[in-house]
């Protein structure tokens, strides 16, 4: 067993060592006291120039959370997080208001260049345009929406997608300039009431995206949102709305990372999808939030409620994620299939290493007739990590015709590490098809031989066998996605390769 | 100074011992056949050459080029030219044939310190071996081994060896779970490759795969020693006879 104990070695000495995004921007910033009371959602009410309405409704969510305890059921061990310890609204000190993209603190456009997020048009416009037929993935464009800690500070591409008729800005801003949207959506996928973390959420939410396709419009490029907390002591909550109206479609994006620091910090975000009649809504996240350090300390609390509402006939939403970073993961991507002949997808690879723990999966709710759901959910446990799938299908006593297929394998990489599968299947009527399939797997010592035999380095070899277990994911993912993503499991997983 | 040199070498696995005193010699172009009973460790001593963990040296010595082999890790023993076709090739999904060699060849120049092949080249030359050994380019795009035949999994491992261009090849019961057709085949890609600056050392049970491929020297390997050595005729004797012979002779 040299060359499996060699590679859990390896394997146990990677941690934030590698994380390449530790790093820190040092700029002024304009805080909310510490804590959290009525007092501090009605700052950050005011702060946003919210119409009273968006008070009001933040402020039922307050006085819910106050009577709601913090879930238990999921496979995570952490401290109690004393919630009057953090701050809950940081945003960068303007120079003055910020209306182009050379008046953006420079600090700030520095942060997104180390992190290779274009902000500038100009260098995405660069190139020739791809012919129609001919497209070049790498020359696509993407308009790219950046979250500093709790405000958007930059959002590209908006005129061009204007002319689609494509709205895509800060959530804080769509308050105000798209009062009726807003209002008709916030809240109809995920309630204020929940759960613990996502009420939280709407209580004292300060940015995120919002997203807006009209009826029958296919959304010229990519959208994409990046998160980064920066600030210390402070949780991030953003809140993203995707209206994608009938017969439309949109892809979005969303990357995350953090710098490394000793104490734990909270990000509570909510994600809420609608799809109408005959409309596409596909949207693929990679996690990259700090993980903690090698013993444990430090790291990500991601406490994260994403849903669906395939409320449209025909509809469908699909998720693909990848999830590395973060000390905690709960995360259920979830889609709710309400229209006739919706559809849901769930695809996810999740690699825990150090001390992480994974608890995610997905729920898929089959409500309305002849509805169809896929599952493809890749575990990866390495070091001393827990690595979780939960997931739910379940069907309506009135859903008939439907359909689920779910397939959960898992990977071990050493003997420290734990992988679990809980899956919870309901079927209330019986022309329900289910379908579950799952496996746990160890790299073999066999394997990892031949690879070697042949010439590669045990961490080449390590990275090919688990490239290949976490293709069919990859697969679903944006090109540029897919590229950046592969580079992260490679590096998750042992630093050297990649 | 032959390309391969093994002096006195002891193995063990576990404290007992599997390779005892096992002394041979292997020049460039020649081809050995070892043959022995199941448990004689003729295939330990293929493993042993090619690095695989889990064995304990506890004597002797291995040169390759005159250089002490068991210090090195596998994949430094692969770039400097010794390669081993497995008996049960392994199988990885999601990774394409034409993937894994192109990761595996590029690993062994960089290590050799040549340039890597870019991707055009590198298809270019895979398509050229596969060819030469009538491979269908339908299996390079398939998952390694993944859902291959007993016959196209050896076959694989030829492929493997042709495009690598190993100086020392041990082929570990490369015969075994072949058709008579499958054998024919992947005996013609063996003597292909064939060449007077190529050693190969052929591990079997039985004369059938020497009718097809025809060894230069055979030895008779029993409970961890050679027990003899001869020409290509030994392997004759052996069928005629049996390995009882041998059990308690030297």
């Amino acid at each position: 067993m040299v060359a499996v104990q060699e590679t859990i070695e390896r394997v146990r000495r990677i941690d934030v060592d590698q994380y390449r995004y530790g790093f820190e921007t040092l700029i002024e910033s304009d805080k909310a006291p510490k804590g959290l009371s009525e007092d501090t959602v009605r700052f950050i009410s005011a702060k946003k120039s919210e119409p009273a309405w968006m008070l009001q409704w933040r402020l039922e969510a307050y006085r819910r959370w106050l009577t709601m305890t913090e879930p238990t059921w999921a496979r995570v061990d952490y401290p109690k997080i004393d919630f009057q310890d953090l701050y809950y609204y940081a945003a960068p000190k303007p120079k003055k208001t910020v209306t182009s993209l050379d008046e953006i603190d420079p600090e700030i456009l520095k942060t997104y260049e180390k992190l290779g997020i274009p902000l500038r048009e100009v260098a995405m416009l660069e190139g020739v345009e791809p012919k129609v037929g001919e497209e070049d993935p790498a020359r696509r464009k993407i308009a790219v929406d950046a979250v500093f800690d709790s405000v958007s500070v930059a959002t590209t591409f908006k005129a061009e997608l204007k002319k689609a008729g494509v709205i895509f800005m800060p959530i804080s801003e769509a308050i105000r300039e798209h009062p009726e949207l807003v209002q008709k959506h916030l809240g109809s996928v995920v309630p204020t009431s929940d759960n613990f973390y996502a009420t939280l959420n709407s209580a004292v939410f300060s940015d995120g995206s919002f997203v807006y396709v009209p009826p029958g419009v296919r959304c010229p490029m990519e959208l994409s949102t990046y998160f980064r907390i920066n600030e210390r002591n402070t949780g991030q909550f953003e809140r993203t709305l995707i209206i994608a109206d009938k017969g439309s479609y949109v892809s979005y994006l969303e990357g995350c990372t953090a710098p490394q620091r000793d104490e734990n910090q909270l990000h509570a975000a909510v994600v809420e999808l609608v799809a109408l009649d005959d409309a596409e809504i596909k949207y693929s996240t990679v996690q990259n939030w700090y993980p903690g350090n090698s013993e444990g300390k430090g790291g990500i609390y991601n406490f994260v409620t994403k849903r669906g509402d395939c409320r449209g006939a025909h509809s469908k939403i699909s998720w693909t994620q990848v999830e590395t970073g973060s000390a905690i993961t709960w995360k259920y991507p979830s889609c709710i299939l309400r229209g006739d002949n919706s559809r849901g997808e769930f695809y996810s690879i999740a690699i825990s290493n150090g001390f992480q723990q994974v608890d995610s999966g997905t729920k898929m709710i089959h409500l309305g007739k002849n509805t169809s759901s896929r599952i493809i959910s890749k575990g990866i446990a390495a070091g001393r990590s827990q690595n979780t799938y939960r997931g739910l299908v379940t069907a309506h006593r009135k859903a008939t015709g439907t359909r689920n297929f779910t397939a959960c394998d898992s990977l071990l990489i050493g003997d420290k590490c734990g992988a679990h599968t809980v899956p919870y299947i309901e079927a209330k009527n019986s022309s329900a098809t289910f379908e579950h399939e799952a496996t746990t797997s160890k790299i073999s010592e066999n394997v990892l031989f031949y690879c070697i035999q042949r010439g590669l380095s045990q961490e080449e070899a390590v990275g090919l066998v688990v490239n290949g277990f976490v293709k069919q994911v990859l697969q679903k993912l944006p090109m540029e996605f897919a590229v950046e993503a592969q580079k992260l499991i490679s590096i998750s997983l042992d630093g050297s390769v990649g | 100074m032959a390309l391969l040199e093994i002096r006195d070498l002891h193995v063990g696995v576990e404290n007992r011992g599997i390779i005892r005193g096992v002394h041979l010699n292997v020049n460039a172009g020649e081809l050995h056949a070892i043959m022995g009973p199941n448990g004689s460790g003729k295939s330990t001593l293929s493993h042993v050459i090619a690095g695989k963990p889990g064995y304990e040296i506890t004597g002797g010595q291995v040169l390759f080029r005159g250089e002490n082999l068991l210090r090195m890790e596998p994949n430094e023993r692969a770039a400097k030219g010794v390669f081993l076709a497995f008996q049960y090739p392994v199988d990885i999904p999601g990774v394409t044939t034409t993937n894994f060699l192109r990761a595996a060849l590029n690993a062994q120049r960089k290590a050799r310190g040549q340039q890597e092949f870019s991707t055009p080249e590198f298809l270019k030359r895979v398509r050229e071996v596969a060819g030469s050994l009538n491979i269908p380019q339908d299996m390079l795009k398939r998952g390694v081994n993944v859902g291959f035949s007993g016959g196209e999994k050896k076959r694989n491992e030829i492929l493997q060896m042709a495009l690598f261009e190993p100086s020392l090849c041990l082929l570990d019961e490369i015969d075994s779970g072949l058709d008579i057709d499958a054998l024919r085949t992947v005996a013609s890609g063996i003597n292909a490759l064939r060449s007077p600056e190529r050693a190969m050392i052929v591990i079997t049970h039985y004369r059938r795969l020497l009718d097809h491929i025809v060894p230069d020297i055979v030895h008779v390997m029993s409970r961890g020693r050679i027990r003899k050595s001869g020409g290509k005729e030994l392997a004759l004797e052996l069928e005629a006879c049996g390995y009882a012979q041998f059990e308690d002779a030297a």
